[in-house]
């Protein structure tokens, strides 16, 4: 992103030139990255920020082909979720990161595959079916942001927007050999945000290195009066000089890297780790104990919260609604049963048992007390460490259906990715080798609340002392 | 056997801030159906709700007023259900903490003063409308009252007879129009009640079955609804079978209470924190700065102005129904210390002419000077009472000064200082015993002696020149 800003201002290449190359992979795409390609809108914007390339010099959003997640609403664009309940929704709104994006003279490609709702962690429960992994076909690009990761790892936009709730960035960031970045909960507007869990879900950045994300986060951040979350602070923009690791301490936590954790990966983590060493970081064990609930508490909390999150879908106002009820209850029902998918379905089934009358206490109540004790886990962790590094998931990318019949084996992979979002603070993912296969290995970097600039600027220096980032997979546009 | 009969009662007041509780969208009754709508107040996807401070700031002025506990860390909760009205499958209301808790309203019974428990008072959002067309076949949705601020007010099972109910919700809407929160409009919905309900046998201390009662918009309809439920009650019981819990709404036509859905119908509403709210933090200085603006209580003024102006109960009730009114009859007296005479003008003449309601009183074209002018003028003489009622109403119609309209009528005044004087002279030799009263210290009896000179003139002396020149002979 960065080297094609450079590129726009030396006239080697121009945003409708770049603009059109991409819609024109886009149309071969085997991927699946896309749900939406807005491709009059892509070029009318490459064409306005053509014209402004040589006034602003200092705009490296401008003219820059960027790709958004299908919950992130566009005013006049379908923002579908990946759900049939919404295939006919188109927003009136911008979301406030798109405006913000808007404003810089982006170029929005369209809008990106997932999994239905944000809910799942392959794409596979997307209703226009699941994507692809560029670097071995046969693979999950993972997810939720699956369509996002896909894209920016085979050059189908220059950078894309993604959400997290429990590793929906982080972990198709890191199958898919790019870089991403779940902020901090409360420093970029939800506004637009189609919700899946409200006190889980963050917007965040996803693109090739740790500088593109740097920038790009720094587009979108900021206090947005329209969502009552967002933290008024005062946002500073990001160095991107990288940050000296000398005397930096970085917490390993023993929890993650126990059972479960493949052999490729922990060697490439714990190579990564050396790196940083090299570069003078301290080294220290540290433990985490309540985050073994971590998954429990996450399923307890994302469900309930969704639960009541997707009750407008009642085919009363917008969105799909199935003819031929008799009465109101038979319309909710053959609505929603035909509009929402089987994990969607799961979900909410889960969440609304979890908030009921007399489950209440032993459920909703205990995980929102077992996440403060996540929550003073890493407070007390960040006493000794500046940054909490691991691997982002235990395994590389799987085949593209191996997990489709076993939700609860898919659910316990989230272990590493879901911390950081029952705290709030930022997790960085960033690529740290690859398997013998050559599949992408990601590496996960954790700072406290609006720490991002340590995060990103360890991500900077690592990528300025490693190549893992640059390498290109086996099907990309290029 | 006879039994004890137990009510409590649940009030939704909806707010008179101009704007929704989170949205910006303007909460104006009667407008063409959603156009006081936006994608916050419908429901859309991806939309947050950002609270409108003013809902707090009105709460607490409530809290106060029943001497509640403020919370000071406020939570918003989601209380689910699926209905087409509900835009988003849930309602924003506060659940745990509510606002204001542990507060009482004292009211005037039969027995003397009682004092009413106020359990909680919490914020919420309303719901929007179903209107059903004529022929059952379709139903629309109106979501302009969808967002509208409410204030819950729950009392405790304090009540123990119909009559104390009806007074306990006068006192309660009284309250809410006196601080300016809500318009108490029972019959546009601004102001509803539900009541619990239970009886038991006389001097027993354990609670009936109790039934709720919902859909009563008139205070007439609470009145007949709770004696009809009351007796249902106490005829079940009498016939030796049991009270069923349950929802009973009122029918109006059918002059009956029937069941809505009973205790095993009734839904789970899954109730949990707001995630998309933080917690509103209310300190003692947001508390201190709503405390300032409180009006004297309406309850405190009606005893003030019974024992202050020597008003009977009656006048006092009346005169401080509303605020407005209440200040009206204050700036007259202040003016004019005739406070019973004031009294019977406003209750007669004055709330006759306000015919959109007491608020009205404020462009009332008659102000508290002009008329305290024209009762100077019966006073005086000038005018008789009757006649009086004519210069009122022309004085409300055309907004003209008592003086002239009694001057236009063809009664010109004499305004000739030395005639004027002369004439004072020969009534003040006329009336010497009066004199001596007013040299003694009665100089409330310079009005007898303008009255004497108008008298004289029929009305026609100029009233300030005359009352400058009676006056000026008097303290010479």
């Amino acid at each position: 992103m960065l080297d094609l800003a450079r590129n726009f201002r030396m006239g080697n290449i121009s945003p409708l030139d770049i603009t059109e190359k991409i819609l024109e992979a886009i149309r071969h795409d085997p991927l699946n990255a896309y749900i939406t390609v807005d491709e009059t809108g892509a070029k009318n914007a490459a064409k306005k920020a053509g014209e402004k390339i040589r006034k602003e010099n200092n705009n490296p959003l401008l003219g820059v082909p960027v790709a958004i997640k299908d919950n992130i609403c566009i005013k006049q664009m379908a923002t579908t979720c990946a759900s049939n309940i919404l295939s006919s929704f188109v927003p009136t709104y911008d979301a406030h990161v798109v405006e913000k994006l808007k404003k810089m003279g982006a170029v929005i490609v369209g809008k990106t595959n997932m999994d239905e709702f944000a809910m799942g962690s392959t794409t596979n429960t997307s209703n226009i079916g699941t994507s692809k992994n560029p670097w071995d076909l046969g693979k999950t690009p993972g997810g939720s942001s699956g369509g996002s990761a896909a894209a920016v790892a085979a050059g189908l936009c220059a950078a894309a927007l993604g959400s997290d709730t429990g590793g929906s960035i982080r972990q198709p960031a890191s199958f898919c050999g790019i870089t991403g970045l779940k902020p901090t909960y409360g420093s970029v507007s939800r506004f637009g945000l189609v919700a899946f869990a409200s006190s889980l879900d963050q917007i965040g950045p996803m693109a090739g290195s740790a500088r593109d994300v740097a920038v790009l986060y720094d587009a979108i951040k900021g206090y947005d009066p329209k969502d009552s979350t967002s933290v008024d602070i005062g946002y500073l923009p990001t160095t991107l000089d990288g940050l000296d690791m000398q005397g930096v301490r970085l917490g390993v936590p023993k929890a993650f890297f126990g059972e479960g954790l493949s052999t490729n990966v922990k060697k490439a983590v714990k190579d990564g780790i050396a790196v940083f060493k090299e570069l003078g970081a301290k080294i220290i064990a540290i433990d985490l104990p309540n985050i073994k609930y971590g998954v429990a508490v996450y399923y307890i909390v994302a469900t309930a919260e969704a639960s009541s999150n997707l009750a407008r879908y009642d085919g009363v106002r917008y969105g799909l609604r199935e003819k031929g009820a008799d009465d109101l209850i038979d319309m909710y029902m053959d609505t929603r049963a035909k509009g929402f998918g089987i994990e969607v379905k799961r979900r909410i089934m889960l969440g609304t048992y979890a908030l009921s009358a007399g489950y209440y206490d032993q459920y909703y109540k205990k995980a929102s007390k077992v996440r403060t004790l996540v929550i003073e886990d890493f407070v007390k962790a960040f006493d000794v460490c500046d940054i909490i590094i691991g691997p982002t998931t235990p395994t590389p990318a799987f085949g593209l259906y191996d997990m489709a019949d076993d939700p609860l084996s898919l659910y316990l992979l989230d272990l590493y990715t879901i911390p950081a979002n029952l705290t709030g603070g930022p997790a960085l993912s960033i690529p740290c080798g690859f398997t013998k296969e050559g599949l992408p290995i990601g590496m996960q970097l954790m700072a406290p609340a609006f720490k991002e600039d340590i995060l990103l600027g360890a991500g900077i220096t690592f990528q300025d002392h490693t190549g893992f980032h640059e390498k290109r997979p086996q099907w990309n546009m290029m | 056997m006879e039994y004890d009969v137990i009510i409590g009662l649940e009030v939704h007041a909806q707010l008179l801030t101009e704007t929704k509780i989170f949205c910006s969208c303007p909460t104006t009754f009667g407008d063409e159906p959603n156009t006081n709508t936006c994608p916050v107040c419908i429901g859309m996807p991806g939309i947050l709700p950002v609270l409108n401070k003013k809902i707090v700031d009105f709460g607490i002025k409530l809290g106060i007023a029943t001497h509640c506990k403020i919370a000071k860390t406020n939570i918003f909760a989601r209380k689910n259900y699926f209905y087409p009205d509900l835009p988003k499958g849930y309602q924003i209301t506060q659940y745990e903490s509510p606002l204001c808790e542990h507060g009482f309203l004292d009211i005037d019974t039969t027995g003397g003063s009682k004092r009413i428990g106020i359990t909680r008072i919490h914020m919420e959002e309303d719901a929007g409308k179903l209107i059903h067309d004529l022929k059952g076949h379709r139903s629309f949705i109106d979501f302009n009252r969808a967002g509208v601020p409410l204030l819950e007010i729950v009392s405790e099972p304090d009540m123990r007879s119909t009559d104390e109910a009806d007074t306990y919700l006068r006192e309660l809407r009284q309250l809410l129009v006196y601080l300016e929160i809500c318009d108490g409009n029972m019959e546009q919905g601004s102001f509803r009640c539900d009541a619990n309900i239970s009886v038991r046998p006389k001097g027993s201390t354990f609670f009936g079955v109790r039934t709720e009662l919902k859909n009563m918009n008139s205070f007439r309809n609470v009145h007949r609804a709770l004696s009809y439920e009351i007796k249902r009650h106490i005829d079940v019981l009498r016939s030796g079978r049991e009270v069923t819990q349950q929802t009973m709404l009122w029918g109006e036509t059918a002059n009956a209470t029937r069941s809505m859905r009973t205790k095993e119908e009734s839904h789970d509403y899954r109730y949990f924190p707001e995630p998309d709210l933080v917690p509103v933090m209310v300190d003692n200085a947001w508390i201190g700065k709503i405390r300032k603006t409180l009006p004297e209580m309406p309850r405190e003024r009606r005893k003030r102005f019974e024992e202050g102006y020597g008003l009977p109960g009656y006048d006092a009730d009346i005169l401080t129904q509303s605020r407005d009114v209440a200040d009206y009859f204050e700036d007259c007296v202040s003016l004019l210390d005739s406070p019973k005479e004031i009294s019977n003008w406003i209750m007669t003449e004055v709330l006759r002419v306000l015919k959109g309601g007491t608020a009205d009183i404020k462009a009332l074209k008659v102000t508290p000077r002009m008329l305290t002018s024209m009762i100077r003028l019966i006073d005086g003489g000038a005018i008789s009472g009757k006649m009086a009622k004519d210069v009122f109403n022309e004085m409300a119609e055309t907004g003209k000064s008592s003086e002239e309209i009694v001057k236009d009528s063809g009664l010109k005044q004499i305004s000739d200082e030395g005639h004027l004087k002369n004439l004072a002279k020969t009534i003040l030799e006329d009336h010497k015993k009066e004199v001596g009263s007013y040299k003694k210290g009665k100089t409330q009896l310079i009005g007898f002696f303008v009255g004497q000179l108008m008298k004289a003139t029929k009305g026609k002396a100029n009233p300030e020149l005359t009352n400058k020149i009676i006056k000026e002979i008097l303290e010479e």
